[in-house]
This record gives C-alpha cells, structure tokens and sequence, in this order.
C-alpha cells in the first residue's frame, strides 16, 4: 500500500510539474498576472509530493519490503538501520529519486527566497525549472521506477546493499553531489529567463549570484566526500584517480567556478554577459552529460553502476532537447545582448577573463579525455579499444592550475577598468621574493631534496596566501584602526578571499602527499616490522572478528614512534555475508601535519600478509581547502547587499508583466 | 580605427597561438596517457612490441595464481581469452574482487621474455560486472575459434 502511495506521489508531482512548465510561462508571455502567481503553489505542491514520495521508500527500506524490486535488490534484514535508510539512494532508481526531490527542493526554495524577484521573471525561472522536473520525472515513471514491485513471488530476503556503499561517506556524498549538480539548474533558468526576456543586467547577475555560489559550495563538498570515500575505502591510498565518473563530477565544478567569476564582472561591470549566459548552460548541461555518462554506463569505469543502454539512449534524449534546445535559444538571442563598457589591459576584467579561460580549456581537455575512448571506439570500431590514463590528465591540467594560480596572485590586486603597471609591481614584488624564497627553503628544508615540482608547487601556494594578505593589510591600512579595517570588509569580499585560500591549502596538500608520501607494501610474517621516519610498524598477526552483517580478517599492527607504543591499528578485510563479496577495510590515523595508512592485502601462507602502510604527510589539507572553498562561497552568501530590495533599478526596462507585479 | 583593427589582429593571433600551443600540448599528453587495448590473442600473434605501454584483458585462467613462494609481494598469474594464453607478473598488493576464473584488466607492458609485467591490476567494483573489454575479448577469441573449427 506504502508503495503505491508513493508511486501515485510521483505520478500527481508528473502532472503539476508539467502544469508548471505550461502555465506561469503562458501567464508570462501574455501578461496574466493570475497564471503567473501559480507558479508559487505548483512549486510547493511539487516539492510535498516528492518528499511525500521519497518517504514512502524509505519506509519500504526501513521495513524491509522485498516486495519492492528495488528493495530487495539492494537491502538485508541484516543491513544496519542507518544503512537501510542510505540505501534508499544506493541505485540507479532510488538516486533518481533523490535527483528529482532535490530538484524539486531547489525549484521550491527559489519560489519561498524571491520575494524581491519581478513576477515575470520568476515565472518563468520556475517553469524552466518544471520543465527539467517533467523530463526527469517521466524518464523515472517510464524507465525506472523505485516503487516496481515483485507481488507474485516476493523473496523472503534481500541481496544487499554493496558493500562498497556501506560506509558513512558514501552515505553522505551522493546528496551534495546532486545538490550541487542540480543547483546549476537554478543558474540555467535564470539564464534561460534572462535570454526570453532579453533582460541581462546587472540584478539579472545579482539574483543568479547567491544561487550559483550555493550549488557551487554543495558540488565541492559532494566532490571532496568522495575523495575522501575513495582514499579511505578503495584501501589504495590514492585520493583522485582521474577516473571518468570523477571526472564528470569536476567538470560542472570547474565552469561553475568560471561562471562564478564572470558572474561577478556581468554585475560589477556589465560586460561578457552572453559568455555569463553561455557558462551557466555550459555548467548545468555538463551536471546533466555527468548523470548520462554514470547511468548509462557508455563508457568503462571503475564505478559500474546500472548498465542498461535503453536508460541510456532515453536520458541522451533528455539531455538533447535540454542542452540543444538552451543552445538554439542562445544562438537566437544572444545577439540581443550587449556589453556596455571599456576595461584596459590590466584591469581586474582582464583578469578574471583569463580565470574563465584557463577553466574552460582545463575543463575542454577533461572532456577531450573522458569521451575520447567512446570517439576512438566509434570511429575504429569495438575491437580497437584505448583508455585514457592519469598522466593525459596531469600533463594538460597541471600546467593550466600552475598559470591559474599565478594569475590568481597577481589579479587580488587589480582594479575594475584599469591598474597601472607600476601599482602592480609596487605590490608584488615583496610577494614574490618572499614566496619564491620560502618556496624553496621550506621543502629543502624539511627534506634536504632539491625537487622542482614540490618548490613551484609551494612557491604558488605561498604566492597566493601572501597576496591575500597583503590585500588585506592595504585595505585595512586607512582605517582608524585595523580592526575597524576589518570590519568594514563586506561579506563577500571575505568569501573570496576564503575560498581562494583555500585553493592555496588544496595545492599545498596535493604537492606534499604526491612528492613526500612514503608508500611500503610488504609481505610481513607476525612480528616483524617495517620503519618510516619516527614510526615503527609492528604487524601482529590477523584474527577473525564477527560484525553485524559481516565477518572480518582483522589484523593487528601496533605502531611506536621513537620507540614508545603509539597506537594501535586494525586494517581489516571483510565478508560480506549477504553476498559474499570481500572488502578491504583500510585503518587511518588522521592528523593535521600526516596521516597514518594501513591496509591488508592477501594472505601468503605461514600466517603472512601482504600489508600495505602509508605514511602521508598534509593529505588532509586537500580536504580541508576543498572545505575552506565551500565555505568561502556560504560566506559570499551571507553578504548583505544579496538581501536588500533592489527592485525599483530595473523599473524603466521593466515588461508589462514586471510592471503588473509592481502595481499590486 | 586602425587601433581597434590591429588590436582584433592581436586577438585572433593570440588565440590562434593559444591553440597551436593547446592542440601540441594535447597531443604529448596522449603519446604518454594513452593505452591502447589488447587480448592475449592479439599478443599471442605478436602483435604488440615489448615494451610498449598497452592495457591487457582477458580472464584469470583458474588455478594458475602463484603467491606463495614469490619474494616480496610478487605474484605471477595465467590470463587468457580460452584461445591464447599470456603470464602476468605483478609485485603489489591485489584488488578485493581480483579472483581466479574472473575478468581482469592490467596495464603494463610485455617483456622480451613474452611476460606482461603489470604497473597496476584495475578493481572493479561490482562483482557482476564484466567490463565491456573483457566481454569484447572473449568474443572475439570465440568467433576466432570458431572459424578455426569451421575451416577444413
């Protein structure tokens, strides 16, 4: 009964989703102000339905209704509660589910935060958004349905959650990733919205702002979730493995960064609109090609998830009419659109354009990289396979993040329209002697090496960390005191500054793990020991050890540093009962400067394993400057200027529609 | 106007450069990033030269995984696509559903010994999932099996 009350859920949020998609747009075009305000309720109804919906199968999950395919196809009476109720998104259907109801939210959360908005112009904001919901909401009634049931003969137990999903990270990542995905879609209608009324101005690029900035924080939250799941999880101690899957992640991420950026030039200064507009489908479509490349299983990952080709070519479909039909309007209209101001040769818009450069082209290689097994295949046929493997990907996109940091030093000091060269050097020349310097004493210091790689990659992360605070100490300069100087910083500029600290932490852990990481995978026998730096790891043999759905090799290494018992670790090797199916279980001690990695291999007779022990110094900071970024774009957010009324600018370009609104 | 003109000419030079450099630089990181893939037929044939970075797949012929006995970590299997055989080397630690008369994809390269020494042995993550170039691999054995049952 539960089932069907959330499968007729689906159904009623099939149907507003389309009468949103027609209505308010209707109202829009003709001027009823009536049809317009609909778009508010239908939103809502939306959002209760799929909530209503969502619900329903965690309630099959949670009472373990293997009358439900999708049920017994991923759940246990053995599988732990949390995990039961994680496994709701731990398929191709229920994910769907999720995408939509976050959809919804998102579409939901525009309607009840817009209050200073034009109606017209949230009209049809929303039925953009409704007309999304329709495709995802049809492709998951016709295609894919969660609530597909097995009434004739239902199991009596399920076959599991994989294993691999049982895990805390993995519980948590697939919602930030899709709420970052699925927030460009509020980006994507603005802009669609923006290009049927041919307004793009500067509240156009106010009102996309906290919107993108908020997709933006959750995709590189969701982003460093599984990061961190694969370093942790997959028990290699590798952190990003340019895989496709992953890669389809960080593309949205990266042009979502670049329009981020020209977003702020589209307000500030009125120009590069139409590349704005362009970057924000760029953004969403490339969100929907990485939910088509996952599910449809086109190309060989080592994430397979639900391979199933007739998926595939109905989501293709999907993403055709939606990315083709956003480009055509583009080409339609954005010829309408003008950019209105001069900008010199070293002004903060030059700048910034080269920021949206080095991110399209860094993103174009990705794209090259990802798809091109599918090109090759399709042009030389099956049998001539290739694959693209990391050092494609580190060769190309390296050398773009080493200019993009540079340029990000150099650009925290210029000015809108024009910085003169002199000011330029006066500010930068201390900078760069003091991060070149420290750039390369710090790693011949710590190491007594000479590495190029680690002391440019040092040297730019220094780089941009004192550019920030020299900014910082100017601007706070003429103050009356510095922490009045501070204060008078607005919220936004902060969040900038934040995030790209964060970029700076990011690229000192990455250098420090790839340059300085001690990896040792050896054959130990019970009582011998391997010696890194201070540590010294005693491996002290495997017993068996039960868990609630599993049983598990665990093995015991006892670590000393200078000689003094330290810690003990567990690496463990499970079973997993329901399917059989064998799971490394790395042991981590996480710490600020270094983190301590064991993992068990196989077994090699006489009671010896293969262990596997890692010694990585900093690699936590990749995670903590992916937070730091996330949190510069929250604090953004937050700036007041988002929350004030700003209306009445607009009123002389304002359309019938607009000008109805403001009479009520 | 002339400015203006002359500034265009800079830009469409600027990218042109832009490009040229962009389209070099792709290029080099294929000839290091790209592997091309084989079965063990094709390299039974002695199609591949030694050395050369390819990516291999086929089946773990059962009963052929020897670990015991190897020094260190090394551990040496059989992979085939039921038509040719081809020994895999390997020193390291193996992925969880690396399992004898299951899939496997290696990367590596071929020795003059005819050994493929692997540089990395990828995990799949699903059990039941046979990677599409396994699958292709063992078809494509079977069809040459058949042809050579059917010819005379």
């Amino acid at each position: 009964m539960i089932p069907e009350l959330g499968h007729f859920a689906l159904i009623l949020a099939l149907c507003l989703a389309t009468l949103l998609t027609v209505v308010p747009m209707a109202g829009a075009v003709r001027g009823n102000t009536l049809w317009m305000q609909l778009c508010r309720p239908l939103s809502t109804g939306i959002w209760v339905f799929m909530v209503l919906s969502f619900g329903c199968l965690a309630y099959a999950f949670l009472h373990d209704d293997f009358s439900v395919t999708y049920v017994s196809r991923n759940s246990n009476t053995m599988l732990p509660v949390y995990y039961k109720f994680s496994a709701v998104w731990g398929a191709h259907e229920g994910s769907l589910l999720l995408w939509v109801l976050i959809l919804s939210t998102w579409s939901y959360a525009v309607s009840l935060l817009s209050r200073d908005l034009p109606l017209d112009i949230l009209a049809r904001v929303l039925s953009v958004m409704g007309f999304v919901l329709v495709g995802f909401l049809a492709f998951m009634l016709f295609t894919s349905n969660p609530f597909d049931r097995l009434l004739l003969n239902t199991p009596t137990e399920g076959a599991d959650l994989n294993p691999l999903l049982q895990d805390f990270g993995l519980t948590v990542h697939p919602p930030f990733l899709y709420m970052g995905y699925v927030g460009f879609s509020v980006a994507f209608a603005f802009a669609i919205a923006a290009l049927l009324t041919g307004r793009l101005d500067a509240a156009w690029a106010r009102w996309t702002r906290p919107w993108t900035n908020a997709a933006w924080a959750f995709l590189t939250i969701g982003i460093a979730l599984g990061s961190w799941w694969a370093y942790y999880e997959l028990g290699w101690g590798g952190w990003w493995f340019w895989d496709p899957v992953e890669n389809v992640s960080f593309m949205p991420w990266l042009v979502g960064t670049a329009l981020i950026h020209s977003l702020a030039v589209t307000e500030k200064r009125g120009v590069f609109k139409s590349w704005t507009v362009l970057l924000a489908i760029a953004a969403f479509s490339l969100s929907l090609l990485g939910a088509f490349i996952v599910r449809s299983g086109v190309i060989t990952s080592v994430h397979a998830f639900a391979v199933d080709p007739k998926r595939g070519l109905v989501l293709l479909a999907l993403l055709l009419v939606i990315i083709g039909g956003s480009l055509f309007l583009y080409a339609l209209r954005a010829p309408v659109v003008k950019g209105s101001s001069n900008y010199g040769g070293y002004s903060r818009e030059i700048f910034l354009l080269v920021n949206n450069i080095l991110l399209v082209v860094s993103t174009a290689t990705i794209l090259l990289g990802t798809l091109f097994p599918l090109i090759h295949e399709a042009i030389y046929g099956e049998a001539n396979r290739v694959s693209v493997g990391p050092p494609y990907f580190n060769t190309l996109f390296l050398p773009l993040m080493a200019i993009l940091a540079f340029a990000l030093g150099i650009s925290t000091f210029s000015r809108w329209k024009r910085t003169s060269v002199a000011y330029l050097k006066e500010q930068l020349w201390k900078v760069l002697v003091a991060s070149v310097a420290l750039g390369i004493l710090i790693p011949l210091a710590v190491t007594g090496r000479f590495d190029a790689g680690a002391m440019l990659a040092m040297t730019l992360a220094l780089w941009i960390v004192f550019s920030i605070a020299r900014d910082i100490w100017q601007k706070t300069a003429n103050k009356p005191s510095r922490i009045a100087g501070l204060r008078s910083l607005n919220l936004s500029y902060y969040g900038m500054q934040l995030a790209h600290f964060g970029m700076a932490v990011i690229i000192t852990g990455i250098c420090m793990t790839s340059h300085y990481s001690i990896e040792e995978d050896h054959r130990m026998a019970p009582g011998e020991s391997i010696t890194i730096g201070h540590y010294e790891f005693v491996f002290q043999g495997v017993v068996e050890r039960p868990g609630p759905n599993y049983v598990a090799q665990s093995a015991t290494v006892e670590v000393l540093r200078d000689g003094a018992h330290y810690l003990t670790m567990h690496p463990e090797k499970r079973r997993y009962l329901a399917r059989g199916d064998v799971q490394t279980e790395a042991d981590i001690q996480v710490g600020f400067f270094r983190d301590l990695f064991t993992a068990l291999g196989d077994p090699r007779g006489d009671d010896a394993w293969v262990v596997r022990i890692h010694v990585k110094p900093f690699v936590f900071w990749i995670w903590l400057g992916a937070f730091l970024m996330a949190m510069g774009g929250v604090t953004a957010i937050l700036d007041r200027r988002y929350r004030t009324k700003r209306v009445r600018d607009n009123a002389p370009a304002a359309s019938p529609g607009l000008q109805a609104a403001l009479e009520h | 106007m002339r400015a203006i003109r002359r500034q265009k000419l800079m830009i469409v030079l600027f990218i042109l450069l832009g490009s040229a450099v962009a389209v070099g630089l792709v290029l080099v990181a294929f000839n290091q990033g790209l592997n091309v893939f084989f079965t063990p037929s094709e390299i039974a044939e002695g199609r591949v030269p030694a050395h050369q970075n390819i990516r291999i797949g086929g089946m773990v012929k059962d009963g052929s995984l020897m670990r015991d006995g190897l020094e260190g970590t090394r551990i040496e299997f059989v992979t085939t696509d039921f038509n040719a055989e081809i020994p895999v080397a390997y020193d390291g630690v193996l992925p969880d559903l690396f399992r004898e008369g299951q899939g496997v994809v290696a990367e590596g390269f071929i020795d003059e010994n005819g050994v493929f020494q692997a540089r990395q042995i990828l995990a799949k993550h699903d059990e039941n999932y046979m990677s599409a170039e396994v699958k292709n691999a063992l078809e494509a054995a079977e069809r040459k099996q058949a042809e050579a049952a059917g010819a005379p």
